[in-house]
């Protein structure tokens, strides 16, 4: 089995629902699996994180930030992912 | 979770509201090994290094902006100084020749470049502190002409270092330049792409100043960050806290904003297949509201920059900048201190323009951060000798404090003091400050060198 790649997918908006249901399907879409979800208000604002393991991923990084990013305009949502290893570097020593 | 809520929004925050960005990725190549006595033949060299050595530097920077969602402002490159490639085709000319040859060669430069994708390029430099040769002379004599024909292409004269002293002959001749680069390029704006320098860092990330010193392997990766607003929106919600807790907590920010350096800067080599040589700690602002470092000392309470306080406000910063950032990297370089640009900033403006901040007073800031008199609009009426004496002040702080300095004005022509003058783009834009009114000219005529300090002889 490949090793996991994380990223980390943050979700920032209106809530509403069918959110956690679209941002989901795109992630299955591309063989994405969720391995933790939470959610927070930043600034009076909604957000949702999303911790995903990439490695199956079939397309690129960039390929699957584009769909992300397009389902949360049809959500009214602003979706963003960056690869894992930012927060470690910030957050770990 | 992996991580903490507040640990990713943090992030998140510092990208999306706070500026938090890599303010450049600056690639340095070696030409040594393009040196050829013949002109066409040396030029045709440089040019096809850098296009092959740069080739994956823009393509490699749009991936890692998504890959981590972080803004890469800038693309650079950083050249060995142009004085030691041009010593061989320019032996036999007569100066006019040789000055011709150097216009051909910086336009080519600047043109292969600015076809890459790159934003700035550094280099056009000679390190003069001791003395000058032919080919240096005529780099500094050609300036007038190359910067007001290109525009990508950074130049930058050493005139001084602790150990030589300040080639003061030097010095002369670079206020007479820069009032000559003023008078040919609109605003005096070509003067924004030279500096002159003490004690230059061989790994400067950060333009006019960077170059491919001497000591460097082939090519290598410097890195230099922002994130002016992230110190900034850490210190607002703190009034009132001593100063210890407060280096305290741009300590904590600082290493953070370093490691996001640290971390692009690694992914950067290894995808250009170099090394990463330099991260520089300074917090490098942008014209912006938000990202301005004397809205981090009006935050730790200075009511306004130049106020009395604002040198230690900045020196507190910049020494806990220094300390938070060098745990962060093991690739500490460059300036490594806090940047002060006139221009490049929104509060130091604001401050200029009230009258709260004086040349002066921005001097005695220079001693406490990096890099000196930086983006410094002056009357277009300031002599060439007053821009000299200027120049010599910065210096003598560089070399009595055995720091790097460097002087960057703008003689703005037919501006007045307190006028408004607009750069562009990074180069921000600015009022124009007043000059003391008396002269050194007497003093700049004498020439000669500054002798190196005493406590420069530590064998």
């Amino acid at each position: 089995m490949k090793d996991k790649e994380l990223a980390i997918i943050t979700v920032m908006g209106r809530d509403r629902p069918g959110l956690v249901a679209g941002i989901s399907r795109v992630l299955a879409d591309h063989q994405v699996n969720i391995e933790d979800i939470s959610q927070t208000i930043l600034q009076e604002m909604f957000s949702m994180i999303l911790i995903v393991d990439i490695s199956a991923c079939q397309t690129s990084f960039e390929a699957l930030q584009e769909a992300l990013a397009q389902e949360g305009n049809s959500l009214g949502v602003k979706v963003l992912m960056q690869h894992k290893k930012i927060f470690d570097f910030m957050h770990r020593i | 979770m992996l991580y903490s809520k507040e640990e990713i929004l943090e992030t998140i925050k510092m990208i999306n509201l706070e500026n938090l960005d890599i303010r450049t990725i600056t690639l340095g190549i070696s030409l040594l090994d393009c040196i050829d006595a013949d002109p066409q033949n040396a030029v045709a060299k440089v040019k096809e290094k850098i296009q092959r050595t740069a080739s994956g530097l823009l393509p490699s920077a749009r991936h890692l902006e998504r890959k981590y969602g972080i803004p890469i402002v800038n693309l650079r490159i950083s050249l060995t100084p142009l004085s030691a490639i041009i010593a061989a085709p320019v032996r036999g000319m007569n100066q006019a020749e040789a000055l011709t040859f150097c216009d051909d060669f910086a336009g080519e430069l600047d043109r292969a470049c600015q076809e890459m994708g790159v934003d700035l390029v550094g280099g056009y430099s000679a390190l003069v502190h001791i003395g000058l040769t032919f080919a240096e002379e005529v780099l500094i004599h050609s300036l007038p002409a190359v910067l007001s024909s290109t525009s990508a292409l950074c130049a930058s004269i050493q005139v001084a270092t602790t150990v030589s002293g300040i080639n003061m002959d030097a010095v002369r001749t670079m206020g007479e330049i820069v009032k000559q680069i003023s008078e040919r390029t609109e605003k005096g704006s070509g003067c924004a792409r030279l500096v002159v320098l003490c004690n230059a860092p061989e790994n400067i990330p950060f333009m006019a100043g960077a170059f491919h010193g001497f000591g460097n392997p082939e090519t290598v990766i410097n890195i230099g960050i922002s994130g002016p607003g992230v110190i900034k929106s850490a210190l607002q919600s703190q009034r009132g806290l001593p100063l210890q807790d407060l280096a305290q907590e741009i300590k904590r920010r600082a290493f953070k904003i370093t490691r996001v350096g640290e971390l692009i800067g690694r992914e950067m080599a290894e995808a250009l297949h170099t090394r990463l040589g330099a991260v520089d700690l300074s917090l490098a602002p942008t014209f912006k509201v938000g990202d301005s470092v004397a809205e981090i000392l009006e935050a730790m309470g200075i009511e306004k920059v130049g106020a009395p306080g604002s040198t230690a406000a900045l020196a507190l910063l910049t020494n806990a900048v220094k300390m938070g950032g060098a745990m962060a990297t093991s690739a500490v370089g460059g300036y490594s201190g806090a940047f002060i640009p006139v221009s490049e900033d929104v509060g130091m403006v604001a401050a200029a323009a009230s009258g709260a901040l004086s040349l002066e007073k921005l001097e005695a800031m220079t001693s406490v951060c990096s890099v000196g008199l930086d983006m410094v609009a002056i009357p277009g009426d300031t002599t060439a000798e007053t821009i000299a004496g200027l120049i010599a002040d910065e210096m003598a702080i560089g070399v009595m404090n055995n720091k790097a300095t460097g002087a960057r004005l703008i003689p703005v022509p037919g501006a007045r003091a307190g006028e408004r003058v607009e750069f562009g783009g990074l180069f921000g834009s600015t009022v124009v400050m007043p000059v003391n009114p008396f002269s050194s000219r007497d003093f700049i005529r004498r020439g000669g060198t500054f002798p190196p300090p005493i406590h420069s002889i530590r064998n």
